[in-house]
């Protein structure tokens, strides 16, 4: 449900790419153009303080859609609107500029999204002088020692090179270029899936420590259920491009509704081995240019009728809940 | 008991470098039987693959084996070089990696590559080894597979890939499978499928496998014995059950803390992960004695000088001071 409050909200965003074969060969073969709906006709809202966590497969539009959020790309269709400013709008870039500082994002890999050829402590300061957060050398030198702190690195750190560190060091690097811009909303694409689980487990502590003492917003999005489970307060789950259920992380867990999210949650390896009776997991994630009429989930679920092949299903709200299937909506399951 | 499909003993691999010899592995020992998947975890740089590696005669050099035995079927295979290796390699030892594009020659259509193998392990004709290159992909699951044949590797997803690995693997109806990080490519509803196929082959076959990953979650529905890898050393190894729902080492003990657990206390009633603090060392400072030591909670004066040998505490083997009880500290 998107209400006033939401710090974000995304309304029917859907970005296309165009994966045709060249102009040459569309005109001597015969070729059709051909769009890639990456993300299609998505619509929610992130609150104040929380943190929302998106999950799926390879291939299900949640990095794109993080793209699309901090404008590394511009929909194709739909708005994204930041605290009620339009900011997917060509028109109106000066007002997006305004409100977009109020964004950062930290990426998956952490060996590539920092210039090797930069000192750790230029890469954090770069944001604080681009956004005119201090004054003078002293200034700046003084605030970024006070980021390397806050992510528990030593200001000392500064000088050296990002080869110098460790995944997870590094990790830490990108989170306080991240905070460094006073940002209130933090886009984590993957933060932890480069990193292994001893060095997740304290990226994943620092993360909420900050989101408590800073009191940011989070958009995590990640494959991992288990990690999604462990740091959301609310999780959306995308399949091919659209999102096809939204719950509290609680409520998701005790009460999957869509068949996707029951298959994605059976599916995961299980610590506890309490020797639950798994229903095997069917088929494929469909080749998204030609993904298949109706209900996109339909050739793999075990509920699906008719009209789960024929019509698509929209996302409909039940209380705190929404969910995108037939099935459900006729208390078929 | 009957042999172990594979023996190692007091292995060690080191990479000697201008700045002196690097020690990944460091003298450790396991066993696997007939029809048993054992499950080789640790972070990166734990030399979990370099094991396997080893034990498959893949070591890049520098690196060499310096000391240790490694025992096929009673047989030690550990010096064997050039063709004698390459008989085994395939024909008794089958291998699966990471990443199934990779493994697989693109030029080639799967059903060349299965026929292939095929007949230069087994010497059968061009039709016999075509029929069990066709059952073999019907074993792994792979729909249609007369169509599927004459198909090349780009035109296969990343799971039917890793299938297709799986079946040429099996060819030779090899005694020992290691799969390295099989299903670390895969999505989750995949690897799931992938899992349940290695474990079914591992049964009906009496395969014995060597399952290396960084996944617990993989070790806990797959393996019957797992062996917990740190700075090239076994920390601890053991039934599954042992070593997952009771770990003694305190290594073990944090690193299961330390994997956030499926709805368990979602949203604001979320528990802190457990942390361990610092890194593993690199390879060129690995610490005297216990080399946990410096990032335990639980080390004493013992740890940080001698180095602990894997003992038995409960049902599991683990080196850790704290199990040895003529020198365990009074007070703990």
């Amino acid at each position: 449900m998107t209400t006033s409050t939401d710090l974000l909200r995304v309304e029917g965003v859907g970005r296309d790419f165009d994966v045709s074969r060249p102009w040459l060969n569309r005109v001597l073969e015969g070729a059709p153009r051909q769009l890639l709906h990456a993300v299609d006709g998505v619509s929610f809202g992130v609150r104040k303080g929380e943190t929302l966590a998106l999950v799926g497969e390879s291939g299900c539009g949640k990095s794109t859609l993080a793209r699309l959020i901090v404008g590394l790309y511009a929909p194709s269709r739909g708005r994204i609107l930041f605290d009620g400013v339009e900011i997917s709008d060509p028109a109106a870039q000066a007002d997006a500029a305004r409100v977009r500082r109020r964004m950062q994002m930290i990426f998956q890999d952490p060996f590539a999204s920092l210039n090797p050829r930069w000192r750790v402590r230029d890469i954090v300061a770069e944001p604080v002088r681009v956004l005119g957060l201090a004054s003078g050398a002293a200034d700046v030198a003084a605030r970024v020692a006070e980021l390397l702190r806050q992510v528990g690195l030593s200001p000392d750190d500064g000088d050296k090179y990002p080869h110098e560190f460790s995944g997870g060091q590094r990790q830490r690097i990108s989170i306080a270029r991240a905070l460094s811009g006073r940002p209130e909303f933090l886009v984590c694409d993957e933060p932890t899936s480069a990193l292994d689980v001893s060095v997740q487990a304290q990226i994943l502590n620092l993360m909420s420590d900050l989101q408590a003492r800073l009191g940011l917003t989070y958009l995590f999005i990640s494959h991992n259920l288990a990690v999604v489970s462990h740091v959301a307060d609310r999780i959306g789950v995308m399949y091919l491009g659209r999102l096809v259920e939204i719950a509290d992380a609680q409520e998701l867990f005790a009460r999957p509704r869509h068949p996707y999210t029951r298959m994605l949650l059976d599916a995961v390896p299980d610590l506890e081995m309490s020797g639950r009776q798994r229903t095997p997991v069917a088929g494929e994630v469909p080749n998204p240019l030609s993904p298949p009429t109706g209900c996109t989930f339909h050739p793999r679920c075990p509920h699906a009728n008719e009209r789960c092949k024929a019509e698509k299903p929209e996302l409909v709200w039940r209380g705190e809940t929404a969910s995108a299937c037939h099935a459900v909506e006729e208390s078929r399951i | 008991m009957t042999t172990a499909v594979l023996e190692v003993r007091d292995l060690r691999v080191e990479f000697p470098t201008r700045r002196g010899t690097l020690v990944a592995v460091d003298g450790i020992s396991f066993s696997i039987a007939p029809g048993e998947v054992l499950g080789v975890v640790g972070e990166s740089g734990a030399g979990k693959s370099l094991t396997g590696n080893a034990v498959i005669g893949l070591l890049e050099p520098p690196g060499r084996i310096a000391a240790g035995e490694i025992l096929l079927e009673g047989e030690r295979i550990d010096q064997l070089r050039g063709e004698a290796l390459r008989r085994i390699r395939g024909r008794r030892i089958g291998a699966i990696f990471q990443d199934p594009l990779t493994s697989l020659n693109p030029l080639y259509t799967v059903g060349q590559q299965l026929v292939e193998t095929i007949r230069t392990h087994l010497g059968t004709d061009a039709a016999k080894a075509r029929v069990r290159a066709l059952a073999l992909l019907t074993e792994v699951g792979i729909p249609a597979p007369e169509a599927r044949f004459d198909h090349y590797p780009h035109q296969f997803s990343g799971g039917m890939r890793q299938r297709v690995v799986i079946a040429l693997a099996l060819c030779a109806e090899p005694r020992l499978i290691i799969a390295d990080e099989p299903t670390t490519a895969l999505d989750v509803s995949i690897q799931s499928q992938i899992i349940q196929l290695l474990k079914r082959l591992a049964r009906e076959h009496g395969t014995a496998v060597m399952l290396i990953t960084h996944d617990m979650g993989v070790i806990a529905e797959t393996a019957d014995r797992v062996a917990v890898m740190y700075a090239g050393r076994i920390a601890e190894i053991g039934p599954v059950r042992g070593v997952i729902r009771a770990a003694r080492h305190p290594y073990t003990a944090g690193l299961m803390g330390s994997i956030p657990k499926l709805g368990a206390g979602a949203g604001k009633h979320r528990e802190r992960l457990v942390q361990i603090e610092g890194a593993m060392p690199r390879l060129n400072a690995v610490p005297a004695g216990c080399a946990f030591h410096p990032r335990c909670g639980k080390c004493f004066e013992r740890c940080r000088t001698e180095r602990p040998v894997p003992r038995p505490v409960g049902a599991n083997l683990t080196a850790c001071w704290l199990y040895d009880d003529e020198h365990r500290p009074a007070a703990r």
